[in-house]
């Protein structure tokens, strides 16, 4: 098991980090009961698997040559980042609408969808 | 053809319909008539009054266009029927269907015959329609009828049939109009049926008594014996001639020719020989066929030179007497057809038990017009009857004459006594007809239809005031009803033929009967040897005839009345009733009279359509027989002692029905005692009723007995069992399904439902829950997937 800290800067540095900040974003998603919260939370998941996306994609961190531009991972990366933002702005919609009916933003309130 | 000739078909035609028309009208329209349908009976009037002015303006047409020849006593007649066959119009209106040289359609063949009928008809039926309004004036108002109790012993209450009537009897007149009308034997045929259910209805009109329905079937049943013959006959005829219809017509034959084709009567009797019988080339190649097949075979099949070896030895079969027999036939079929309407020997049965009826019909139909038809057509086939057939005739109406004038001399019901001497009247035409004089028999079939029908209507008037028609209850009703007595008392000299001899003055019926006795002398003298036979029953049939219609008078009008009650309750029928007597009775006297100073008269008008006569007089299977000439009776050494014989014989009845039931001076019953089987014999009416029943009727019954014994027992047992096995399938078939197929489908139901509840939990709604579940998921995936992954590739390894 080779020791992360004292290697130069690679790929598994990358992933170490978006790991990271994909178990922040989850455990804010769990714990968070201010929709907002929950609602940041996904933002850091989205952006921790984004970081994924770029460093796998970066021909530099694989350090191998291939054929084409090698920009899938960036492409993705975009795509995910446009489809945050729309998925935040519905969200939202939807958070500001449930405070006007229930005069709050508690998750835990939200039991409506119960089967 | 001029412009008038064709007018008289259109007007009989006119009233030929008018009829019908009432009828479709009463059928729809008759109940919203006025109250209870009361104005029904003004429309079937007006429709059969108008039908008899357009019928009498048809016959003053013809009579302009066809002028009577002067009467002509030296009895030349032969000369004329030689030169000229009679005149008469026929044509067609509708062709129905053409089938080779067979043409059915509606048409017509009219002679002064058919004209003097239409004007009969016409109006004999106006006067019952004027009658039948008082006389059925009870059935405008709800109906309780004794003679016909429910279950519980009270007596039916029904509405009343008024209009229903009317209907009938407007269908009556236009049947009885198209018979008289027909062109053609399959139109007769039809209108003869027609005229049957006009009957059978009215049999039947209260036909909620058994009686009254048993009458209307035995009169149904036995009419079809007569017709079955009659269907031969037709059969014999279209086999033989190729055509139905009785006069000339005109075709178009396959190459696109017109040409006009011989009808029955001149197939029968053709120009070349003078009108005299022939048999028609059609029935001697039918009678022929052996030699026909021969000259074929011998011509090798070369059509034309064998057509022409055909034709010149038809005249050699003819005279050999091929085909005679087939002739016969056709003659003796149309006969039977008319033994059954006419109520003639064999079948004689249906008629008095037809008074079921009301008593308009019974005079109408069963009187005047629908019995008649089978003498009408007897007369109007006369050309096509053999010698044969004519003695055939005349034995029939010999017996039927004989048979029913001794019934008629011991029955107590008024109208049965009528019923029995319409029976014995229609032997006389028949036996007249028979005998070789056509004028005497259809003389005595206008003259007939005067007096029986006023003297059912007087019957009927006598009923409508006792409420009974048993003639022991009645006596004693000259004051209590003096039109009716008068007017039947009338009735009966003209059925007696009551008259002057030697000064030819008299009753109508006078006129008919001493021709119809002079003919049979005439026979007698012909044929020595038995034709006496027919002269003598002639005269006893008169003066019976005298004698059970002067016993009927006596005994309804005459002497004390023998039941207070009915006495006392009786009283003369409105003016509605006794006007149609009066006119009638008029009739019955003046009917065989010629207009004063002219020439013009029934019997003129018959004599124009008289058929040619008989030129063989000898048959070829009898040649014993000679049918005299009709004129031949004319003359005074046969004539003479003809009228003062029966002129003696009906006096002889008359006096004995007044020593009897008049005066009294003798004792009917001691009468009865000295005859007691005699008597017991008439009433049961020869034991004919027991004898068919015995040995047509219950023979009948009991295979009917056993069909349906095997019906029941048989076909509808198996029915019913495997109805029942079926039943049991579908038991079995419906317990599985329940049991297995349901309960497996519902099993399958529940369950899904369950597991949906219990699925139901885990959505708790809660979006924190949602995202832990989501983790843990994932892990556990990984989680797996890894240690399958290990043990794929350790598998791998």
């Amino acid at each position: 098991m080779m020791n992360l800290l004292t290697q130069p800067v690679g790929l598994s540095h990358y992933l170490a980090v978006s790991a990271v900040l994909f178990v922040c974003g989850f455990l804010c998603m769990a714990t968070k009961r201010n929709i907002l919260g929950v609602l940041m939370g996904i933002e850091l998941v989205l952006n921790g698997a984004n970081l994924n996306f770029v460093a796998f994609g970066s021909r530099l961190l694989r350090g191998g040559t291939s054929d084409g531009l090698g920009l899938d991972g960036q492409a993705i990366a975009l795509f995910v980042i446009i489809l945050a933002a729309a998925e935040a702005a519905g969200a939202l919609a939807i958070a500001l609408n449930f405070y006007h009916t229930h005069a709050t933003v508690d998750v835990d309130r939200a039991e409506e969808l119960k089967g | 053809m001029t412009a008038n000739s064709n007018l008289i078909p259109s007007l009989l035609g006119l009233a030929w319909l008018l009829p019908l028309a009432s009828f479709v009208l009463i059928v729809f329209f008759g109940p919203r008539m006025g109250k209870a349908g009361k104005h029904a009976a003004l429309v079937a009037t007006a429709a059969i009054a108008t039908a008899f002015a357009l019928s009498f303006a048809a016959l003053v047409l013809w009579l302009l266009q066809n002028p009577l020849s002067a009467p002509n006593p030296g009895g030349h007649a032969a000369e004329r029927v030689a030169a000229e066959s009679a005149k008469a119009l026929s044509g067609e209106w509708y062709a129905l269907g053409v089938f080779g040289p067979l043409r059915i359609g509606i048409g017509y063949y009219i002679d002064s015959l058919t004209l003097a009928m239409f004007c009969m008809v016409t109006f004999v039926s106006s006067c019952i329609h004027v009658y039948s309004i008082g006389y059925m004036h009870e059935e405008l108002s709800e109906v309780v009828d004794p003679l016909a109790p429910l279950a519980n012993g009270q007596p039916l209450r029904r509405r009343g049939r008024f209009c229903r009537f009317f209907q009938y009897l407007s269908l009556f007149c236009f049947s009885m109009l198209g018979l008289v009308l027909a062109g053609n034997v399959a139109m007769v045929f039809v209108f003869w049926e027609l005229v049957g259910i006009c009957s059978y209805l009215l049999i039947g009109f209260y036909r909620e008594r058994t009686s009254a329905s048993n009458a209307g079937n035995k009169a149904f049943i036995v009419n079809r014996v007569g017709d079955f013959g009659m269907i031969i006959g037709m059969m014999a005829l279209w086999t033989g001639m190729g055509t139905l219809s009785f006069g000339d017509y005109r075709a178009v034959d396959t190459a696109g020719h017109r040409v006009t084709l011989p009808g029955i009567f001149s197939q029968v009797r053709p120009a070349e020989t003078k009108h005299q019988l022939q048999v028609p080339d059609g029935m001697v190649k039918l009678a022929s066929r052996p030699q026909i097949e021969r000259i074929v075979l011998a011509h090798r099949r070369d059509t034309r030179t064998a057509t022409a070896a055909i034709a010149g030895q038809l005249r050699g079969w003819r005279s050999q007497g091929l085909g005679y027999g087939l002739l016969v036939v056709a003659g003796l079929g149309i006969f039977c057809g008319c033994v059954g309407k006419s109520a003639q020997f064999p079948l004689h049965l249906w008629l008095p038990d037809a008074m079921e009826g009301p008593t308009p019909v019974s005079a109408l139909i069963h009187a005047a017009t629908m019995v008649a038809a089978g003498v009408y057509l007897v007369g109007r086939f006369y050309p096509v009857f053999t010698p044969e057939v004519l003695l055939v005739v005349a034995i029939v109406g010999c017996i039927t004459l004989f048979l029913a004038a001794s019934i008629a001399l011991t029955a107590t019901d008024i109208k049965r006594v009528l019923a029995y001497s319409t029976v014995s009247q229609l032997g006389y035409m028949m036996l007249a007809l028979g005998l070789g004089g056509w004028l005497a028999g259809i003389l005595h079939l206008f003259t007939h239809a005067c007096f029986k029908s006023l003297l059912f209507l007087c019957s009927g008037s006598v009923i409508h005031a006792c409420g009974t028609n048993e003639m022991p209850r009645m006596g004693g009703l000259l004051k209590k009803m003096p039109y009716t007595a008068i007017t039947m008392l009338v009735g009966c000299l003209a059925i007696a033929g009551a008259g002057v001899p030697l000064l030819a003055v008299g009753f109508s019926g006078f006129y008919s009967k001493d021709l119809i006795v002079a003919q049979a002398l005439s026979f007698r003298a012909s044929n020595p040897p038995f034709g006496g036979l027919f002269f003598y029953v002639a005269v006893i049939g008169a003066g019976m005839t005298a004698c059970y219609i002067f016993r009927m008078w006596y005994l309804t009008f005459a002497g004390e009345p023998r039941d207070e009650h009915i006495h006392h309750h009786a009283h003369e029928s409105p003016k509605v009733m006794t006007v149609p007597l009066v006119i009638l009775a008029t009739l019955s006297v003046v009917a065989a009279w010629n207009l004063f100073g002219t020439g013009y008269g029934l019997q003129p008008l018959l004599e124009q359509a008289r058929p040619v006569e008989q030129s063989i007089a000898h048959g070829v299977f009898l040649p014993g027989v000679t049918m005299p000439f009709e004129h031949e009776a004319h003359v005074p050494q046969i004539h003479t002692p003809a009228e003062l014989v029966a002129f003696l014989a009906a006096l002889i009845g008359f006096v004995l029905a007044t020593a009897f039931y008049g005066v009294r001076k003798w004792d009917p019953e001691d009468a009865r005692r000295t005859f007691a089987g005699i008597h017991r014999f008439l009433v049961h009416k020869w034991w004919f009723d027991e004898l068919y029943s015995f040995a047509l009727v219950r023979p009948v019954l009991r295979i009917s007995g056993w069909v349906a014994a095997c019906d029941q027992r048989g076909i509808d047992w198996l029915i019913d069992h495997l109805a029942i096995s079926v039943a049991a399938v579908a038991r079995f078939d419906d317990w599985f399904d329940r049991l297995f197929v349901d309960r497996l489908v519902n099993l399958v139901a529940q369950w899904t439902y369950a597991v949906g509840l219990r699925l139901r939990r885990l959505q708790t709604g809660n979006v924190r829950q949602y995202v832990m579940w989501l983790a843990v998921g994932t892990v556990m995936l990984f989680v797996v997937m890894s240690l399958y992954w290990n043990l794929a590739l350790a598998a791998g390894m």
